[in-house]
């Protein structure tokens, strides 16, 4: 079991930043999150895009961004759950509270700050074919967790992104035979893993249909064959596993059934004060909630956790007076024993 | 400067006739989630870079007035879901004069 203090649901740049000031008040984070790698939608959808409304920086790649959290954030020692879902919320006490992930890993916390963005990213699931469900973890997956699971196995992975050229190259070390399939004939992907591909087909080590689309999945039990329509052609191919690689969709997912008052996919909270949701002890921060007036900016999200630490504190500590303290004048104290202060000024005279 | 006219179906099959204004550099998706034609968090989820495809319209009259596809737009509509030969995303169709009269259906999400 994980125990913190406040529990933070979403790695992204609102939930990063928590951990910072409330790192300031002495209260200890742990972080849940279902993609594999912290940052949310800036590691995930747009990594080298900039970002021109951070203040202080006049313009600021995403995931240099979330680099520089990462690293603010660092000595107030953050736990992470990572690739795991929170499903369930429930309060213990009056003191405690217990998510679970969709891996049965229990966390318990004092407060819990749901920064879940735009929600839970899922995979884009070719639902047009027809027996798709029958064969999910019978020889469709939706990602590559072990590359050893697919060693010596052939494998037809689909899509036009970077995740499809990307594990194509990955697994044709470590399948017997890889395929890629995309619809069109262009890729879009960084020029490097194009340009990869490209000397893997040519090398013979991965077999590249394109433009081409799955149409049917086969197999008793296990996936055996799909049928492919390849330049208006059908044609059968045998398989052990098919990676359709489609990018992710969000989806507000099992928070939704937590008792939350939502409007609009979004989570109503008290923006007149800190940020608490109808669940006292539970708030919501950042793209994820909603108020009048509300923005989904990064630096609004970056406020919204500033002031919800106080309140987290005054529950943590009740009936003690936080006074502020700029980091200027007291400095940063990490829970590793790291501190960092501004250099006093010298006090000398002049001859 | 002033308003267009623009026609737009939403999911569940009901025409709206909107105004859009030309001045304040919008484009399609916009106009659909400042009229709320289609349920918040799912239109518009990547917040207009062409890398989600939640914004996709079917163009159903005027698509000799739209701009060319660029690449990014064509390559997201190529891993897209529900696409046809009239796919656009609507967060690549920028609201001018030019476009007056453009009717579209919103394709169904994700």
């Amino acid at each position: 079991m994980i125990i913190t203090d406040l529990l933070i649901i979403g790695a992204g740049p609102t939930g990063l930043f928590t951990v910072f000031e409330a790192g300031l008040l002495k209260i200890k984070c742990h972080i849940i999150d279902a993609l594999p790698q912290p940052g949310g939608q800036l590691a995930e959808l747009y990594p080298k895009k900039p970002i021109f409304d951070i203040p202080g920086y006049p313009a600021i790649n995403a995931g240099e961004l979330v680099d520089n959290l990462m690293d603010q954030i660092k000595q107030f020692q953050p736990g992470f759950t990572l690739s795991e879902t929170a499903v369930s919320l429930r309060k213990i006490d009056d003191d405690w509270f217990e998510v679970i992930t969709n891996k049965g890993t229990v966390h318990r916390a004092r407060a819990v700050a749901i920064a879940g963005g735009l929600g839970t990213f899922e995979p884009r699931k070719p639902d047009h074919l027809e027996n798709l469900s029958q064969f999910e973890e019978n020889g469709v997956e939706y990602f590559v967790k072990d590359p050893e699971h697919f060693r010596d196995k052939k494998v037809v992975i689909a899509g036009g992104g970077d995740s499809a050229l990307d594990w194509s190259i990955f697994l044709s070390n470590v399948a017997s035979e890889v395929t890629l399939i995309h619809r069109r004939n262009e890729f879009r992907g960084a020029l490097d893993s194009v340009e990869k591909v490209q000397a893997l087909k040519d090398q013979g080590k991965i077999n590249l249909m394109t433009p081409a689309e799955v149409r049917e999945l086969k197999g008793t039990n296990h996936l055996e064959e799909i049928t492919i329509e390849v330049n208006g052609e059908t044609q059968s191919l045998a398989t052990d596993f098919f990676i359709p690689l489609f990018g992710l969709t969000p989806k507000l997912g099992e928070l939704a059934n937590w008792g939350l008052e939502i409007e609009k996919n979004a989570i109503k909270v008290n923006n007149a004060l800190d940020y608490q949701t109808n669940i006292e002890g539970v708030y919501a921060i950042g793209d994820i909630n909603t108020y009048p007036g509300k923005l989904k900016l990064i630096l609004c999200g970056f406020h919204e956790a500033t002031l919800m630490c106080q309140s987290v504190y005054s529950r943590m500590n009740l009936g003690k007076k936080y006074v502020l303290k700029y980091t200027t004048v007291s400095g940063v104290d990490g829970f590793d024993g790291s501190r960092k202060e501004a250099e006093k000024a010298v006090v000398k005279k002049i001859d | 400067m002033s308003d267009i006219t623009v026609k737009i179906k939403d999911r569940e099959g009901v025409l709206h006739e909107i105004s859009a204004p030309t001045d304040m550099s919008m484009n399609l998706m916009e106009v659909i989630r400042a009229y709320e034609l289609a349920e918040e968090g799912t239109i518009g989820v990547c917040g207009g870079m062409a890398m989600c495809a939640s914004c996709q319209v079917y163009v159903v009259s005027g698509a000799e007035n739209l701009t060319e596809m660029g690449d990014e737009e064509d390559a997201m509509l190529g891993e897209a879901f529900h696409t046809r030969d009239n796919s656009r995303l609507g967060c690549q169709i920028h609201i001018t004069e030019d476009i007056e009269g453009l009717e579209v259906e919103i394709a169904p999400y994700p």
